[in-house]
């Protein structure tokens, strides 16, 4: 008996969305009298940052402060249609569709202010701080808030813009069987350390290195969110959860959360993320978006590692102990792999 | 079956209220008494959501009698801020982006605030421990752990 350390390598091109039949997203902007924006969308925050990405989208295309900018989401009956939040989709596809929107308000903005000032709107600039003045003229200014009061209760104006951003539906060339359903990708590598224990088939993760390529990270913070806790959910779903581990038959099945294991606090690894930024041409201001792939490499990187430390090729999730003892046993005993380089130095 | 009645303190407040001789002391904050802090998660004791704190020990809502807190001190999260003042692991949370869907975040926050008050520098491993009866799906914990020791001014506060 004895535990045995393995290293497994996975990599991942991600695609942003998908196209089944046209991936479109819809924003509309408009400004209130306090000349603040509300973005409507029909896109869902559940925790990820859609909501804070979408306004910082807005905030900076629009040239007001970010918390001049709400973002109203997740209700269908009052926002413009959206294919959804999934396929790590949102960042790119409502980011897309948040620019086009608040071009449009923008100008419309730049409109109200010119006559009210009595300028040409092609001569003015916002200064991100809620005010708009001549090029190179800060004096000759006027605020956001007044501007939105002017054009609301002198002009009649309505500040506003609508946006979409669609993916066509990518048709599958009949002769070659091509087609083209993405227009981004997103990439990763993520290398797994782990131990294997040969007695008990236990594995546990010892620590995890990986590299992201995101395009443009617009919120550096909740990318790492996304990463590490995404990662977490790549351990769980290799080593830990099975809705049936007899599927197709539902016998033995977890019916709780003593049964339906996840790793807890104290079974997480020391993980490292590098993010580069490579602007995808087609994204909001560069961007891409983390979404599934935080978890998607952890899982053949795991299976690798394990294969590497005792020689057993586990091809069904999860990797369970049971697993790993009747491939030693087929295998006649532990084979581990070769070992490849020192351990990842990052500390 | 006859309602029996039920006195406790709830952040500071007294509060009475009927209840029926089996109900559990989460569906008596939330629907007597509209607490919304602690969550209803698993009902059985296992994710860690409606961990409350009586006479200042964490306790599973969904496992304890309300008639068993007859004369107690019962904290929630919606007590913690002061105010417009976040209570310090509040703040720490937000600081340190510990939580995403924000759904065991109560339950983390109580976990976190007794063991705080019985040991205010406690290590990574005293952390772990603390909240390790705490399901969390989003974040992998680390946010958790890290807001947790910074709200504690311990060393090693942030993990590389």
């Amino acid at each position: 008996m004895a535990r045995h350390e393995g290293r497994g390598m996975a990599s991942v091109n991600y695609p942003i969305g998908m196209n089944l039949g046209g991936d479109p997203s819809q924003a509309l902007i408009h400004s209130n009298p306090d000349g603040k924006f509300t973005v409507a969308l029909s896109a869902i925050d559940l925790g990820q940052g859609m909501k804070q990405v979408s306004r910082q989208i807005a905030a900076e295309t629009l040239g007001v402060p970010v918390e001049d900018v709400y973002v109203d989401t997740a209700d269908s009956d009052t926002g413009p249609h959206d294919m959804g939040s999934f396929a790590s989709r949102g960042t790119h596809r409502m980011g897309n569709a948040i620019i086009v929107a608040a071009r449009e308000a923008r100008g419309v903005l730049l409109e109200a202010a010119a006559e009210e000032l009595e300028v040409n709107a092609a001569d003015l600039v916002t200064d991100g701080r809620g005010n708009i003045h001549v090029r190179g003229a800060p004096s000759r200014s006027i605020t956001v808030k007044a501007t939105a009061q002017a054009a609301q209760f002198k002009q009649g104006k309505t500040i506003a813009g609508r946006g979409i951003f669609l993916i066509p539906l990518s048709a599958v060339d009949a002769e070659t069987g091509e087609m083209n359903p993405n227009t981004a990708f997103a990439h990763a590598c993520l290398v797994a350390d782990v131990s294997v224990d040969d007695e008990t088939g236990e594995v546990e993760v010892l620590r995890m290195t990986s590299a992201y390529e995101l395009g443009r990270v617009i919120n550096p913070r909740m990318v790492e969110q996304q990463l590490v806790g995404g990662a977490w959910m790549g351990i769980s779903h290799a080593l830990y959860e099975t809705p049936e581990p007899y599927y197709p038959n539902p016998e033995h099945g977890p019916r709780d959360f003593n049964e339906y294991l996840m790793p807890g606090p104290g079974d997480i690894a020391p993980y490292h993320v590098t993010v580069l930024e490579r602007p995808a041409p087609d994204g909001p201001f560069g961007g891409k978006g983390p979404g599934e792939m935080c978890a998607n490499p952890v899982l053949p990187a795991v299976a690798n590692a394990v294969y590497n430390a005792v020689g057993v090729r586990v091809d069904e999730l999860p990797i369970t102990p049971e697993k790993i003892l009747r491939g030693i046993k087929a295998n006649g005993g532990v084979k581990p792999g070769p070992r490849r380089g020192g351990p990842v130095n990052w500390r | 079956m006859a309602k029996l009645p039920v006195q406790f303190r709830l952040n500071g407040s007294d509060r009475a209220t009927f209840v029926d001789p089996a109900s559990n002391l989460l569906d008596t904050l939330r629907r007597g008494l509209g607490d919304f802090g602690p969550k209803y998660g698993c009902g059985q004791g296992t994710c860690g959501v409606c961990t409350v704190l009586v006479d200042g020990e964490p306790q599973l809502a969904c496992l304890t009698l309300a008639v068993s807190c007859e004369g107690r001190q019962i904290e929630t999260t919606s007590g913690m801020a002061d105010g417009p003042n976040l209570h310090p692991l509040q703040g720490a949370f937000m600081d340190h982006f510990a939580a995403q869907c924000g759904f065991c975040t109560p339950g983390m926050l109580t976990a976190a605030r007794a063991l705080l008050a019985k040991n205010p520098q406690p290590s990574r491993d005293e952390v772990v421990e603390a909240i390790s009866g705490n399901i969390c799906r989003c974040t992998g914990y680390e946010p958790i752990i890290a807001a947790i020791l910074a709200a504690a001014n311990a060393p090693g506060a942030r993990r590389a």
